[in-house]
């Protein structure tokens, strides 16, 4: 009797309210399904404002365009990295892809090699590096995070076997690439380097390919769960392998632009980068066991990390070690907000 | 069963069949390339040679393995093995030399033959601050229910940031000898670290084959669901594996910060966690957890260490080296991958045997 009468007077209100509640229910749905994401961009905007208040030099334009000059290699990184994981997988050989590309170019550089012709060299190399690793993976059926740490080791010991110590970059072309400053419209005094354009070009490459095209669904799905994937007919090897040879498209291209920066090549080079993807990728909201997340979120991991950075940098007296302990707490305050998510998500 | 199955049969299907081979054909390349690889000579009352270096410089690795296998076999993963060394190592020569506080400790401190605390608060100290490490990361993933690769991945990413806070920032040396004896001294002209290693090796071997523990673990492994339906503690059984890998790390912190004479918390251990999963890995435990074992993985430890030492006498350089061993991983992997395995026994099976009560029983350990 009781209930009925609940019920009643809840639809009575619901009436009533109709197209108020829906829009409430709307955007509580909207609040629900982007909270990660959502989340991440709060945090990086209290982060950014914590920074700006603390040391007011940060609130120049130029300190957040920094960012992404800084950034440029771990956001191109951090995408494909993003695309590996939603499909339930790992890449922990980014970095050492980073390190062999520029090691390699460096090489074939100072050996006279035009530079046109040595970028869709390193891109091949790195799109044949992902696919053995996805082929592997795949055929073998090993752990991804076993094959991609051999990917790592190798990698790395390419790099050395091709150089044991740092070769410097002289070429015209890549030193123009490095040194030309694009000024920023409406910012005064703002710049850019020609290379931080690469992530955000690949950042909407990206979103297209996940929310616009078969291949994005699909790899959602294998995420999600790769069985029914198979049974539904879904061509999940081929899927596989593209996403590791996605995977590692993007670490050449981010050794590309690491090597233009930093204008020389080394195996030494960008060490611990995979976990500062990997992080980047949680920290924006993207689920390690696959299938949630998105790119749009990895942006804001990678400028979180950027942030924390330049705090550092501002503040002159803390260790440059704080920053892996922040991001290794953000990662597991991140972790938490998305085991919350996750558990409410099933509940309901 | 044991009767009945053939004796190749059985040794190939044994755990430590496929490591031991592998020992043995480094061993023969050895033998063919670089003979005075075996040469083993007497100097100051202790042996030295290639061998006995192989298993000197293998002693924290088969401690971390050693660990490292328990966690493996209950389907987990421990990234933090090498992080955890370098705490447990720098609060440890914290203690010798006192380096609390912001200030930097000068080079007087450094090069005495001094402690500020005795030595067995500083073993202790070191033991301790690994095991909470350890308690930490099964903390994380047995309560918190985060997966075992992100869990412990935070303390890998953190975990040097804090060894570098709490060593200052700075490398700590240690001239206090009586602290060197862990990494290079003697007993019976036998290296101590082997004796470590024995002793941790043997308290592991107690308590997964003696006690019911290693039962739970490997049940753990292979369905931590069922095993919580049986009434088995499956949070506290990796409660206590992540626990052990970390006081395996602590022991191995001691040896790895004793055998250098300091700690540099940034490269102490550096690359610790991947030798450990590939010694496991070579030792046939698989990354999915289950049936394990201690003594495989210890060979796998002593496989990857004489495959660099090898590689040293050969003249390769430290740096390239990364490159075999990855490949040389890798191979091993795919070997032991279920693909290759279904091929080899096609091979090795004559027709007409029946196969499916052979194939599917366990292997004698």
């Amino acid at each position: 009797m009781m209930q009925q009468t609940k019920r009643l007077l809840l639809d009575n209100d619901s009436l009533l309210t109709g197209k108020e509640s829906n829009m409430l229910q709307k955007t509580k749905r909207f609040l629900f399904d982007n909270g990660p994401l959502l989340t991440t961009i709060v945090i990086f905007i209290l982060l950014y404002l914590a920074g700006g208040w603390m040391y007011p030099a940060m609130q120049k334009p130029q300190v957040f365009f920094n960012l992404f000059i800084n950034q440029a290699s771990l956001l191109i990184v951090s995408i494909g990295m993003t695309l590996v994981i939603l499909t339930k997988g790992i890449d922990l050989s980014v970095a050492g892809v980073i390190a062999l590309t520029s090691a390699a170019s460096a090489a074939l550089l100072a050996n006279g090699m035009s530079p046109l012709v040595v970028m869709p060299l390193m891109l091949v190399m790195g799109i044949v590096f992902g696919l053995t690793q996805g082929w592997i993976i795949h055929f073998f059926k090993v752990e991804p995070f076993i094959v991609t740490l051999m990917g790592l080791f190798f990698a790395r010991g390419m790099a050395y076997i091709i150089t044991l110590s740092s070769l410097t970059i002289t070429d015209p072309f890549y030193r123009y690439l490095a040194l030309t400053k694009v000024p920023v419209p409406l910012f005064e005094k703002a710049y850019l380097y020609i290379p931080s354009f690469v992530g955000p070009v690949l950042l909407v490459v990206a979103f297209y390919l996940c929310y616009f095209t078969r291949f994005g669904r699909m790899v959602y799905a294998i995420g999600n769960n790769e069985q029914s994937a198979l049974l539904m007919g879904f061509p999940v090897a081929r899927t596989k392998l593209l996403v590791y040879a996605f995977g590692g498209f993007c670490s050449a291209l981010g050794g590309i632009v690491f090597s233009i920066s930093l204008l020389s090549g080394y195996g030494g080079y960008a060490p611990g980068m995979e976990l500062d993807a990997i992080a980047s990728a949680v920290i924006g909201g993207t689920m390690l066991t696959g299938g949630v997340g998105n790119v749009i979120g990895t942006l804001f991991g990678v400028l979180i990390n950027g942030t924390i950075v330049s705090i550092l940098q501002f503040n002159g007296t803390l260790s440059s070690w704080w920053t892996r302990i922040g991001v290794g707490v953000l990662t597991l305050i991140f972790l938490g907000i998305q085991s919350l998510f996750y558990m409410r998500k099933k509940h309901s | 069963m044991k009767n009945n199955t053939p004796l190749l049969k059985r040794m190939r299907e044994s755990q430590l069949f496929w490591p031991l081979v592998a020992l043995i054909l480094i061993f023969i390349v050895d033998a063919i390339f670089a003979p005075g690889f075996f040469k083993i000579g007497i100097l100051d009352g202790h042996l030295f040679g290639n061998l006995i270096d192989v298993v000197n410089n293998a002693a924290p690795l088969m401690l971390v393995a050693i660990g490292m296998t328990l966690v493996i076999a209950t389907g987990g993963v421990d990234l933090s093995v090498g992080a955890v060394i370098a705490i447990s190592a720098a609060t440890s020569t914290v203690l010798i030399n006192p380096a609390l506080g912001n200030e930097l400790i000068t080079n007087d401190i450094l090069a005495a033959n001094t402690t500020n605390t005795p030595l067995w608060i500083v073993v202790l100290v070191d033991l301790v601050a690994g095991t909470l490490c350890g308690l930490w990361n099964g903390f994380l993933v047995s309560r918190g229910k985060i997966s075992p690769m992100v869990a412990t991945l935070i303390l890998m990413v953190a975990g040097r940031g804090i060894a570098q806070l709490v060593t200052n920032g700075q490398i700590m040396t240690v001239y206090y000898t009586p602290y060197w004896w862990f990494g290079n001294g003697f007993i019976l002209g036998l290296p101590v670290s082997i004796y470590i290693v024995a002793i941790v090796f043997v308290l592991a071997w107690l308590l997964a084959r003696k006690t019911s523990i290693g039962l739970f673990i490997e049940s753990v492994g292979i369905n931590a669901k069922a095993t919580y339906y049986s009434g088995i503690s499956e949070q506290n059984i990796k409660l206590f594996v992540y626990t052990f890998c970390g006081f395996c790390s602590a022991v191995a912190g001691l040896i790895l910060g004793s055998y250098i004479h300091g700690v540099d918390a940034n490269n102490i251990g550096l690359l610790y966690e991947l030798d450990a999963i590939l010694a496991v890995v070579i030792g046939g435990t698989l990354m999915s957890g289950g049936r394990f074992s201690l003594m495989a993985s210890v060979i796998g430890a002593l496989i990857i260490w004489t495959f660099t030492i090898t590689m040293y006498t050969f003249g390769v350089p430290a740096n390239a080296l990364l490159a075999g061993r990855a490949v040389l991983v890798l191979v091993v992997i795919i070997l032991y991958s279920d693909y290759t395995r279904r091929i080899l026994n096609k091979f090795s099976e004559r027709k007409g045997v029946q196969h499916d009560a052979t194939n599917e029983a366990p292997a004698a350990r």
